[in-house]
């Protein structure tokens, strides 16, 4: 069968591509359209290391099909930064050593960005609660929950 | 495999009634995708329903609310009114998965998946709620404990989809809760769930109650005897531990690495009665 012709926006940029029913989103992200930022961890929603926004809403990246995206908005780790400006949660999980191998850091800082989009001021009870889904075998997670919260802090004093 | 997304409910219908081979429906994706990708299910045919308007709202019917099943965990919880109603199913809607998972998982999947562990099923069943459901020979309406027949069976016809739910008017002093046992604080399948709905008279007696059990039997259980056990009184001591003797006498759980039988049945009665607690005190001050 005929693949799917897709026209969406990602990162703000209009995209078209084709896809096969059975790709995923994160497929079609890292393999067609190269922006392998979101990264492929358990492909079952447990790891939140492809964590985008899909329509101003965070999710699972490997749980959506390409072509359900057709008309979406998309916002990816690559438009995290804005050109060689670090987004304030990038700049401080690099001062805060909020990450060692890598892998799960871009999943988290997509939703911890969405998380301080909803609020500005989040507990750390808050914080660890919505990153639940996030998984990271390095860090033991402490040092990213102070990031969240040190950007939240800094964020708020403008 | 074909994938289609109609935005008519008949649109829907005919596809899924006039395929061939395997079919699923496509909400949030959240079961669906990781079976695909598991190789469990090979569908020729995927029908995504969250084009179809009736799916994807909820709005005051009768008095009461309806829920397309194809709304979000994450669209629940946001709802400026349900929760105030219908706390119960909305707590229980939002312990499915994580913040992402939120994003996508509906009430119409966690449903349809077929999981005697589904977490917001217990407390649709509590709430009395009624599924609306759309095939080929037109739309039915079924109580939701009667939509599932055991693990990934369901009572639904060859063509018939899951639109809505509905749940019924609120009188006053009524609430609801839902609680459930897994061996962390988040991102776990229920070992035991709980939902209790009660309504409550000027004098605080209860007048009506539902309570339903998950993950200790092959399907979702609504236990009549248990709502027995706590309607006409306020819930006393004695009311309590007859609660919790139903409770566990309509537990038939399986024994696996989540948990055994036993203390599957000894947690199914301290949530029943913690959850009827709740609900108790939330009626209280509704």
């Amino acid at each position: 069968m005929a693949k799917h012709h897709i026209e969406a926006k990602v990162n703000g940029d209009a995209v078209e591509f084709l896809c096969e029913t059975e790709d995923t989103l994160l497929d079609v992200l890292r393999d067609t359209l190269s922006l392998t930022g979101s990264k492929e961890g358990c492909s079952s929603g447990d790891c939140g290391a492809c964590s985008v926004m899909l329509d101003g809403r965070l999710v699972c990246s490997c749980l959506v099909l390409g072509c359900e995206v057709g008309g979406r908005s998309v916002e990816t780790i690559e438009g995290m930064a804005k050109g060689e400006t670090l987004h304030p949660l990038q700049q401080r999980f690099l001062e805060g050593a909020a990450l060692q191998c890598g892998i799960c850091t871009p999943g988290f800082l997509v939703a911890s960005r969405a998380l301080l989009e909803k609020t500005t001021n989040p507990t750390e009870h808050e914080v660890r609660y919505w990153l639940a889904g996030n998984l990271c075998r390095c860090t033991g997670y402490d040092k990213i929950v102070t990031a969240v919260m040190d950007t939240a802090a800094a964020m708020r004093k403008g | 495999m074909r994938y289609e997304a109609p935005e008519s409910l008949e649109g829907a219908v005919a596809l899924l009634a006039g395929a061939k081979g395997e079919t699923r429906v496509l909400a949030g994706g959240t079961d669906l995708l990781v079976q695909m990708r598991a190789d469990m299910v090979d569908p020729e045919l995927i029908v995504d329903i969250k084009k179809i308007p009736e799916t994807r709202a909820v709005t005051e019917e009768k008095g009461g609310w309806r829920i397309g099943a194809a709304v979000t965990g994450a669209e629940l919880k946001e709802h400026p009114r349900l929760k105030q109603v219908w706390p119960g199913v909305v707590e229980a809607a939002n312990l499915i998965g994580s913040t992402q998972v939120q994003g996508r998982a509906t009430l119409g999947g966690n449903l349809c998946n077929g999981s005697p562990a589904a977490d917001s099923v217990p407390a649709l069943i509590a709430a009395g709620a009624v599924a609306t459901l759309a095939g080929p020979k037109g739309k039915r309406d079924l109580p939701v404990e009667d939509v599932m027949l055991g693990p990934r069976k369901l009572a639904l016809t060859k063509g018939e989809i899951v639109v809505s739910f509905l749940l019924p008017p609120r009188p006053p002093r009524s609430s609801d809760a839902y609680l459930r046992f897994i061996p962390r604080t988040e991102m776990d399948i229920a070992v035991v769930g709980a939902g209790v709905s009660v309504t409550l008279d000027g004098a605080g007696t209860i007048t009506a109650a539902r309570v339903s059990l998950g993950a200790v039997a092959a399907r979702v259980l609504l236990v009549p005897e248990a709502a027995q056990a706590i309607i006409g009184g306020r819930l006393d001591q004695a009311a309590q531990q007859r609660l919790e003797a139903a409770a566990r006498a309509a537990c038939r759980p399986i024994d696996d690495k989540r948990g055994t039988t036993e203390f599957r049945i000894d947690v199914a009665a301290v949530l029943t009665r913690r959850a009827a607690l709740i609900a108790l005190d939330r009626a209280r001050t509704s």
